[in-house]
């Protein structure tokens, strides 16, 4: 049976701050993870990450990674690294992420 | 103090404006990211989870009160005030910004620090026993051979471009503080027959991924014959060791694969060579570095007030060891606080250690690869005036070496590469284990925990060591026993399966209950019962209805 393709998006770190940060479907950055843009299929990400890839003096090391979508279909994370890379250190709540970028 | 000589000081000066060049031109976008990441880790700086990363240097881990200062105003000025002391001796500083890194390098140089050999293929930032120059047990400074290799190795440009990283640590007494045979090159100064020191050179130790205690390449290395030796492994490893698979590429798989015997032989041989054309270490420079560790002024003998305060007592117990000098104490200021992370201290901390050092200290401190930081000259009259002050910093946990003093990673709370966290099972543990008569009951227990197989956590030489994993997106831990990373180094061995998150605390006291019920008395270790009666009651501990499944059998 042919695997389930998990909705996925683009994500990086951006170059002067480092932050974590989302392509959008406007084809900017984002540090919202409800704002990114998200591919239903191996070809919508294939060119996802194409558009995403066309930053290079912007955000670095751009990469797909699964999500799930909830209610409103926004898209949430399903790896823990993701959920992590969205809040912050969890050793250190002083230092998550703004609570804005979650919503 | 060692001070940097003025091609020292000029040599870091040109680096950070080479390297504030280098980040211009990667703004700019003149370079790109392919061609700027080698040299931003030349000069200490990674891109982690949440932000960039930058590693500074300690070398050996000595530092003046000047230094550590600096390291707060930077901390304040350019991070989130606050810094991570490392189990190589370094600090790294969690979220500085691309543009403000030249910034913090140039205010590293300015009290003689750097970022250099914190990363990349290169030999790394030698790493030496913290209580060196202090210890009772001590036959010679070993910083003077660290920082001897510091200025060999420095750009040495037949080695910046190895197969892998390189490290070297290096010990000058019995008892190993310096893991030196969980490193690629390890050195114990020793004597031989007719007294003279030299060096025990061992090769071929590592953790990470493929852990293997290292060997013994040569008993006794005349201490004039050093660098044509340590040039010859280096030589033998760049040619011969693997290029091919980066997880092989370590000296530690040459030697596995090629046997000692033969290693030996090709060293010997290239050694032969080298010492043929060697000149000698010109012994104005030796004189020099030599001087540069001389022992400060000590104090003459004094009356110690005796200690009263329980509280005080406790900590001169767990905290505090035997100096060289009867009058004079070493003080390892513990940066374990129950359920803090690990190797943090704030700025406001560092200041206080500092100003500790420089009154009470002999303006020396030192960062240990348990992630704790010592002043090793204390005149003991001086140990309730620092404990008072530690006490009111948050920086007087009674708990060296027993098992709340957890070397954890930064993990997955910070690290690109980690696969689970690290950091909040060891503030579970540490809370779990507050009671710090409980802890003293349990005795000396080193728990090690890593956030990946790379084991900076030295979770393999851990009494009971910890390695997280992702498993089917999931945390999970296993647990490794009767590690140890001293004189008498072995590396842990798998208990069996995986635990979660969650279940890591219960197992843990499983074990420490399993250890109470077999220990003849309070003197025998955790270690030393492992030793004794092996794996099965701890295994039987950790895996209850496993146990009761096979009774029932």
């Amino acid at each position: 049976m042919a695997k389930v393709f998990a909705p996925q998006i683009a994500t990086g770190n951006d170059l002067l701050e480092g932050d974590v940060v989302y392509f959008t479907a406007a084809g900017g950055w984002t540090r919202v993870l409800a704002e990114a843009a998200t591919a239903g299929s191996r070809e919508e990400a294939d060119a996802l990450l194409a558009r995403a890839s066309k930053f290079p003096n912007e955000v670095v090391g751009v990469y797909l990674t699964d999500m799930a979508l909830d209610a409103e279909g926004r898209p949430v994370p399903v790896h823990f690294r993701e959920e992590f890379r969205l809040k912050g250190p969890s050793n250190r709540p002083e230092h998550a992420r703004a609570a804005a970028t979650q919503a | 103090m060692y001070q940097y000589t003025d091609f020292d000081q000029a040599f870091v000066r040109e680096r950070v404006a080479e390297f504030r060049d280098q980040v211009e031109r990667r703004i700019e976008g003149t370079l790109s990211e392919d061609e700027f990441k080698p040299l931003r880790l030349m000069n200490g700086l990674y891109l982690q989870l949440h932000a960039y990363m930058l590693r500074i240097a300690v070398p050996y881990g000595t530092l003046s009160s000047r230094q550590m200062r600096q390291f707060a105003y930077i901390a304040d000025t350019w991070d989130r005030g606050y810094g991570h002391f490392t189990t190589r001796q370094n600090l790294q500083f969690n979220w500085p910004k691309l543009k403000d890194v030249p910034d913090m390098l140039d205010a590293l140089a300015d009290v003689q620090m750097h970022a250099i050999q914190t990363s990349g293929n290169c030999i790394r930032n030698v790493t030496a026993d913290h209580f060196a120059g202090a210890a009772a047990d001590e036959i010679e400074d070993p910083r003077v051979t660290a920082e001897l290799l510091r200025q060999w190795s420095t750009d040495h440009p037949e080695f910046t471009w190895l197969g892998r990283k390189f490290k070297i640590a290096v010990t000058g007494a019995e008892n190993d503080r310096a893991v030196v045979k969980a490193h690629d090159i390890g050195l114990r100064i020793v004597r031989n027959e007719a007294g003279e020191p030299g060096y025990e050179v061992l090769v071929g130790g590592g953790l990470g991924r493929t852990p293997m205690i290292g060997k013994v390449i040569r008993d006794f290395l005349p201490k004039a014959h050093l660098l044509p030796y340590l040039e010859a492994i280096l030589q033998t490893y760049n040619l011969d060791g693997r290029r091919d698979n980066k997880y092989k590429a370590r000296i530690k798989i040459l030697v596995h694969e090629t046997g000692i015997e033969e290693i030996r032989a090709r060293v010997e041989a290239k050694f032969a060579e080298n010492l043929a054309v060697f000149p000698g270490v010109n012994p104005d420079v030796l004189a020099r570095i030599e001087a540069g560790f001389a022992a400060p002024a000590f104090e003459p003998v004094s009356d110690v007030v005796p200690a009263v305060s329980a509280g005080l007592r406790s900590w001169i117990d767990t905290n505090v060891t035997a100096h060289r000098l009867p009058h004079y104490a070493i003080v390892t200021i513990s940066l374990k606080g129950i359920g803090e992370t690990p190797g943090d201290a704030t700025s406001a901390q560092m200041r206080v250690m500092a100003d500790l050092a420089e009154e009470f200290a002999h303006d020396e401190l030192r960062i240990s690869h348990e992630q704790n930081v010592i002043l090793p000259h204390v005149p003991r009259r001086h140990l309730a005036a620092i404990y008072a002050r530690l006490k009111d910093a948050g920086l007087a946990t009674a708990n060296v070496g027993l098992i709340s003093d957890i070397i954890a990673c930064p993990g997955m709370d910070y690290c690109a590469l980690a696969t689970a966290r690290s950091i909040p099972i060891a503030q579970d543990i540490a809370t779990a284990f507050a009671d710090l008569d409980r802890q003293r009951d349990i005795g000396p227990l080193k728990i090690k925990i890593s956030g990946c197989i790379n084991a900076c956590g030295h979770h393999h030489v851990g009494h009971i060591g910890i390695l997280g994993l992702d498993r089917a997106g999931v945390e999970n831990y296993q647990i490794t026993l009767g590690g140890d990373g001293t004189e008498t180094a072995a590396i842990g061995e798998r208990a069996g399966p995986g635990f979660s998150a969650d279940e890591v605390v219960p197992a843990i006291e499983r074990l420490v209950e399993a250890y109470l019920d077999e220990r003849q008395d309070t003197e025998e270790t955790f270690l030393e019962v492992f030793r004794r009666v092996g794996m099965a009651p701890f295994k039987a501990a950790l895996y209850p209805a496993q146990e009761a499944r096979s009774n029932a059998a």
